[in-house]
């Protein structure tokens, strides 16, 4: 994986693994962005701890009481982190959703 | 007091690539307007013309409401649920996205273009099982009055699907008007004319113009030549 400090770096987690593959591709395919895809909440926190997030995508599948759990956690540790639900699975939603998240 | 807002058919997004050419209501892919994100729960609105022997590909959605309506020519549907239909003009096709699925959709006629509507409702529930419907309208139940083609109800006209959303389909002749009653306590309607003129109280539409109107229980939809027309009623919050 090559990341540069200038790219925007985005936490993508979702349930199903197709999905997750699809949405992580398509948020790389802007040169601005860097995805890293979780699939289990205790990956999503792993790399959280490890890495400077600006946004976080929460992706279909994820329960609601993870979702409750990570959305705490991530705000708690980072008050500043964007948290956007994503819908649409990999759609043409995407980089709309990025944009107005991000600004 | 009606709040409306106005969306000249010109003023929409367009993607052309070649075998796909999409007019878009709201941002979308490649067109990203903030002040064209969504109206109410109503997300995509997507105006698709798609080339002979050409589609879209196996492709990914989940947690949305996706409604497909043909306007000319047929368009074959497949699904990870195993799901293989032809959708024509005159059918709607109603899939809840939901946990994940996974759908192609193809044009399979070798000399004809498909038209087709595409739009995307955000659900009121996320992560929901899969499902996909699909229903064969009679055209002659919008002529000159509205024909109910979706709700948020299994047993009601229409297909159905997991949002308080109605959608109905007008063919008027010049000159007939209806008054249409919101369905829901805030919910609004974007209408958006598919063909001719029509007036929607005081502001006149051409083709493939559309107005979102909210906050008022009932508005008056006039047809000023032949027309025809979708009125998406949605939550505007949701």
């Amino acid at each position: 994986m090559n990341v540069t400090m200038s790219q925007t770096q985005i936490l993508v987690i979702g349930r199903h693994p197709e999905i997750l593959q699809t949405v992580v591709r398509l948020v790389n395919n802007n040169p601005s962005w860097n995805a890293t895809g979780c699939l289990t909440d205790q990956e999503a926190i792993a790399s959280f701890d490890k890495q400077e997030f600006a946004l976080v995508l929460l992706g279909g599948g994820i329960e609601e009481e993870s979702e409750d759990a990570l959305c705490r956690y991530f705000s708690v540790n980072k008050p500043d982190i964007k948290i956007v639900q994503h819908y649409g699975g990999g759609s043409g939603l995407l980089s709309a959703e990025i944009f107005s998240a991000i600004g | 007091m009606a709040q409306t807002i106005l969306h000249k058919a010109e003023t929409r997004g367009h993607a052309n690539h070649g075998w796909l050419s999409s007019y878009q209501s709201f941002s979308f892919a490649g067109y990203y307007n903030p002040d064209r994100m969504h109206f109410g729960a109503l997300r995509v609105l997507n105006d698709d013309t798609v080339d002979a022997g050409m589609g879209f590909g196996k492709h990914p959605h989940d947690n949305m409401e996706i409604i497909s309506i043909p306007l000319e020519g047929d368009l074959e549907h497949k699904d990870s649920m195993n799901n293989v239909a032809v959708i024509k003009n005159g059918d709607i096709q109603a899939m809840s996205a939901g946990t994940g699925i996974y759908h192609s959709e193809y044009n399979n006629d070798r000399a004809s273009q498909v038209k087709f509507l595409q739009i995307w409702i955000y659900p009121n529930k996320r992560n929901v099982t899969p499902r996909y419907d699909q229903l064969t309208l009679n055209l002659a139940d919008r002529h000159n009055k509205l024909q109910q083609v979706l709700s948020p109800n299994a047993d009601d006209a229409g297909v159905w699907i997991h949002q308080d959303a109605w959608f109905h389909l007008g063919k008027f002749d010049k000159g007939i008007e209806t008054d249409y009653n919101v369905k829901k306590a805030g919910n609004g309607v974007y209408v958006f004319v598919l063909s001719g003129e029509v007036k929607v109280n005081d502001e006149k539409l051409n083709t493939r113009d559309a107005l979102g109107i909210w906050d008022t229980d009932q508005f008056k939809i006039t047809a000023l030549t032949d027309a025809e027309f979708l009125l998406i009623d949605v939550p505007m919050s949701f």
